[in-house]
C-alpha cells in the first residue's frame, strides 16, 4: 500500500522580499536561505532552494508556513 | 406652509431640523442648549429611521457625525461655546473631507469655562475656521424665531449644495425666546438626491475612500485651492445682510442676532429724536456681506458696530470698510445684555460727537 | 499541483510600504483574506487609524473613511448607526486606541456598538518614530523612555481589552498575536469569528494583536517576534478575554 506524500514548492517574488528572513526561520524543513544578489530595493531576498530539481524529489510538502509569515505576499505555496 | 406656532428657539431648532430630513443628531448636555438636545431626542425617537445618541462628549459627537456624514444623510449636532472649542478638530477633518454637516453654536460667556448668558464671544472663532488648516464654513446668524427655522433648513441646504461644515451662530437669548414661528414643509429624507461619492459598501462598484491626508505636496495645495475656489464661489452666492432705515441714513448700526433686536428697538427710539440712523445686519458672518456693505458706505458716513463681546465682527467691519468711514465700537461681553435704551444713549452719543445732522 | 497560497483579492495591488517584518502586513492580508471567504467586500466599510496604517485605504479594496486620530470607533458608530446592514471595521494602533482615544473606543464598547475594532499592539508609536505607547512594557526602551519605562514616571503598561471586557457592551474579546504561523492562523480565526459576531448582530467585539515594530523596537524581525512571544505577553498574555457568544 504505497500513499502517495504530498509534494509541494514554492515561488518567492524576489522584488516584493523585503529581506526580513522570517520564511528561512519558520520553514521546518530548511529549504529557504539569503541569495546573494539584491533585488531592485536593496534587500537580499529570501530563495527558496529547490529550484531545478524534480518536484517528485521535493522535499517541501506545501506547508505553508513561510507564506503564512511573510509580512509582503512575496511566496506563492503549490501543493499536490 | 405651515400654521403659526409659538416655540421656543432651541426647539425651533430642531423641529427645522428634523422638518429638513434630519434623521441623525449626537450631542453633549451643555447650558443654555440641553433643550435642543432633549428635543432631538423625542422627536428622533419617535420617527423610525431617527437615530439619537448622548454622546460621552462634544469632541465624540462630531466624530459620529463625521461617520454619518460619510454615508451621504443628514446630521447635526449642537452644543455651546466651550464644546464647539472640543469640536473644532472635527470641523477641520469635515472641511478637509468636503463632508457636510450642521453644527449649531449657542453662544455663552467666555473665555474658558465663562458664564451661561449670551455672548457674541465666538464669531472669530465661527468666521476664521476655528480648528486648524486653511479652510472656513459657511456661518448663519439668525435673530428671530422665524429666522432660526429658515437658516436651519437652509444650512442643510447648503451643507449639501457645498459640501462643507455649516454653523448656525445663535446666543443664550435666541434659544430661549419663544416667538411665533411657521415652519416649512417636511422634507423626507428618502427623497433627497443620492450623493455619488458616499461610503456604503463597493458593492457593484470600485472602492471609495473620503480623506483628507494629501501627503504629496503639490496635490494638498491644489486641494486647499480647489477649497478656496469653492469658498470665492460661495462668497458670490450667499452673503446676506438686512437693511432697516438705512435709505436716507447718516450712520448705520452694524449688529447679529440678539444684538440686532436691540439695535432695533434703540433705533426706533433715536428716530423718534429726528435722529438719521439705520441698521445693517449681517444674516451671513462668513461670507461676510462686505460687498454691499463697501456699497452702503457711499451714503452713510459713519458706522457703529454693536456686539456682545470686545469687538470680533468689528474686524470684519473694518476689513470691507476699507478705511473709507468712521467706525465707532460699543461692546458689552461676558452675558451682559444691554437695554434698548442703553444704545439708544450709545448712538446718541457718536452722532452729536460727529456732528451730524438731525431733522 | 495547485495554488494553495496566494493574494486575497481584496488587496489591491499595490506594493506595502510597511517595515521589512511589520506586523501590518501580515494582519491587513487576514483581513482581505477573511473578507474574501465570508464573500462581504460589496458590504465593509474600513476606518484606519492614524499611523503607519493611515494609508491602509491604498490597500483594501474596500470602502475607508479616515477618522481623525483615536476618532475611530466614534466614526465607525456614526458609520454602522447610519448603515446597520453593512459591516463596519476599525484598524487602530495602540496609541490610537488606548491613548488620545481611550474614552470613544470605552464608550462604543460601552452602548454595545456592533462594530469590529481590530487593535494592533506593537508597544510603540511607530509612525512618529518610536515614543513610548500606552502599552510599552516596563523597562522597555522608547525614544521618550531613555532609560526604559519607569512605573513611578510613566505608569504600568495600560490592559485596555481586559478593561473592556468589564462591560456588558462587549461579547467577544480575544488578544493573538503575529509572531508565529501559529499564532498568524490563530489570528485570522480570532478576527473572522469577530466579523461573524457583528454579522449576526450580536455587539461589540474586538480582536488585540500583538505585532512586531521591528524599526522602533531596534531588533531584526525575527528578533523582534522572540521577543514578543518572550516578554510582551507576559504583560498581555494571548487568551479569549472574553467570550459570550460561543461557537459561531
Amino acid at each position: 500500500m504505497a500513499t502517495k506524500l504530498k509534494r509541494g514548492f514554492i515561488k518567492i517574488e524576489a522584488e516584493l522580499c523585503k529581506g526580513c528572513y522570517l520564511c528561512t526561520s519558520v520553514c521546518p524543513l530548511n529549504l529557504i536561505s539569503v541569495s546573494d544578489s539584491l533585488n531592485q530595493k536593496g534587500y537580499y531576498p529570501a530563495q527558496y532552494n529547490e529550484k531545478g530539481i524534480e518536484i517528485e524529489n521535493h522535499l517541501c510538502k506545501g506547508c505553508a508556513l513561510c507564506a503564512i509569515i511573510c509580512p509582503d505576499i512575496a511566496i506563492e505555496v503549490y501543493r499536490g | 406652509m405651515g400654521k403659526k406656532i409659538l416655540l421656543r428657539g432651541s426647539h425651533v431648532i430642531a423641529e427645522a431640523a428634523v422638518r429638513a430630513g434630519c434623521r441623525f443628531y449626537f450631542g453633549y448636555p451643555i447650558t443654555p442648549q440641553n433643550e435642543l438636545t432633549e428635543y432631538m431626542a423625542n422627536a428622533l425617537a419617535s420617527l423610525s429611521d431617527g437615530v439619537f445618541i448622548q454622546s460621552e462628549s462634544e469632541l465624540a459627537a462630531i466624530n459620529m457625525v463625521i461617520g454619518v456624514s460619510m454615508t451621504g444623510r443628514r446630521v447635526m449636532t449642537s452644543s455651546s461655546s466651550p464644546g464647539i472649542s472640543l469640536k473644532q478638530e472635527g470641523i477641520s477633518y469635515l472641511s478637509g473631507q468636503e463632508l457636510p454637516a450642521v453644527i449649531i453654536n449657542t453662544m455663552r460667556g467666555g473665555p474658558g469655562l465663562g458664564n451661561i448668558a449670551p455672548a457674541q464671544g465666538d464669531y472669530l472663532q465661527a468666521t476664521r475656521g476655528g480648528g486648524h488648516g486653511d479652510y472656513r464654513t459657511i456661518v448663519l446668524a439668525p435673530a428671530s424665531g422665524q429666522e432660526l427655522a429658515d437658516l436651519t433648513r437652509m444650512a442643510f441646504e447648503y451643507a449639501d449644495r457645498y459640501r462643507m461644515p455649516v454653523i448656525i451662530l445663535g446666543d443664550g437669548m435666541m434659544s430661549q425666546m419663544m416667538e411665533p414661528v411657521i415652519f416649512p414643509d417636511p422634507i423626507d429624507p428618502k427623497s433627497l438626491p443620492q450623493k455619488p461619492w458616499v461610503l456604503d459598501g463597493a458593492e457593484g462598484r470600485p472602492s471609495r475612500i473620503i480623506k483628507s491626508l494629501i501627503l504629496d505636496t503639490s496635490a494638498m495645495e491644489e486641494h486647499n485651492w480647489k477649497l478656496f475656489r469653492k469658498y470665492e464661489v460661495i462668497d458670490r452666492e450667499v452673503p446676506e445682510m438686512e437693511q432697516f432705515l438705512t435709505d436716507d441714513a447718516h450712520l448705520a448700526v452694524i449688529a447679529y442676532g440678539t444684538a440686532s433686536r436691540i439695535a432695533k428697538g434703540a433705533i426706533k427710539r433715536v428716530r423718534e429724536m429726528g435722529l438719521k440712523v439705520g441698521l445693517l445686519r449681517p444674516k451671513t458672518l462668513w461670507p461676510f456681506p462686505k460687498r454691499k456693505l463697501l456699497e452702503m458706505s457711499r451714503t452713510i458716513t459713519n458706522f457703529l458696530v454693536f456686539e456682545m463681546s470686545t469687538g470680533q465682527m468689528l474686524e470684519d467691519v473694518k476689513l470691507s470698510l476699507e478705511g473709507r468711514r468712521k467706525i465707532h465700537f460699543y461692546g458689552r461681553p461676558g452675558g451682559i445684555i444691554s437695554t434698548p435704551d442703553e444704545i439708544a444713549k450709545v448712538i446718541n452719543n457718536v452722532y452729536f460727537k460727529e456732528g451730524l445732522e438731525r431733522e | 499541483m495547485k495554488k494553495i497560497f496566494g493574494r486575497p483579492k481584496s488587496l489591491k495591488d499595490v506594493v506595502f510600504h510597511y517595515c521589512p517584518g511589520c506586523g501590518h502586513s501580515i494582519v491587513h492580508r487576514l483581513i482581505a483574506e477573511i473578507i474574501d471567504e465570508l464573500n462581504i467586500r460589496g458590504k465593509v466599510i474600513g476606518v484606519p487609524p492614524a499611523g503607519c496604517a493611515v494609508l491602509a485605504y491604498n490597500y483594501f479594496d474596500i470602502d475607508m473613511g479616515e477618522a481623525p486620530h483615536g476618532r475611530g470607533a466614534a466614526v465607525a458608530t456614526g458609520l454602522k448607526r447610519s448603515l446597520p446592514d453593512r459591516i463596519v471595521f476599525t484598524y487602530q494602533g495602540d496609541g490610537d486606541i488606548a491613548a488620545i482615544g481611550t474614552a470613544e473606543t470605552i464608550h462604543a464598547a460601552n452602548r454595545g456598538e456592533n462594530i469590529t475594532v481590530v487593535f494592533i499592539n506593537n508597544g510603540v508609536y511607530g509612525m512618529t518614530g518610536g515614543q513610548m505607547a500606552p502599552t510599552t512594557i516596563i523597562g522597555q526602551i522608547s525614544t521618550t523612555t531613555p532609560g526604559g519605562r519607569n512605573k513611578d514616571r510613566d505608569g504600568v503598561p495600560i490592559d485596555l481589552s481586559e478593561m473592556l471586557a468589564i462591560t456588558n457592551g462587549t461579547v467577544y474579546i480575544e488578544r493573538t498575536a503575529v509572531d508565529s504561523p501559529k499564532n498568524v492562523i490563530r489570528t485570522k480565526k480570532a478576527i473572522a469569528k469577530a466579523f461573524r459576531v457583528q454579522m449576526a448582530g450580536l455587539g461589540f467585539s474586538l480582536v488585540e494583536v500583538l505585532s512586531p515594530c521591528p524599526t522602533n523596537l531596534k531588533m531584526s524581525p525575527v528578533q523582534a517576534n522572540e521577543w514578543i512571544g518572550s516578554k510582551m505577553t507576559t504583560y498581555f498574555p494571548l487568551k479569549v478575554i472574553k467570550d459570550t457568544v460561543g461557537k459561531l
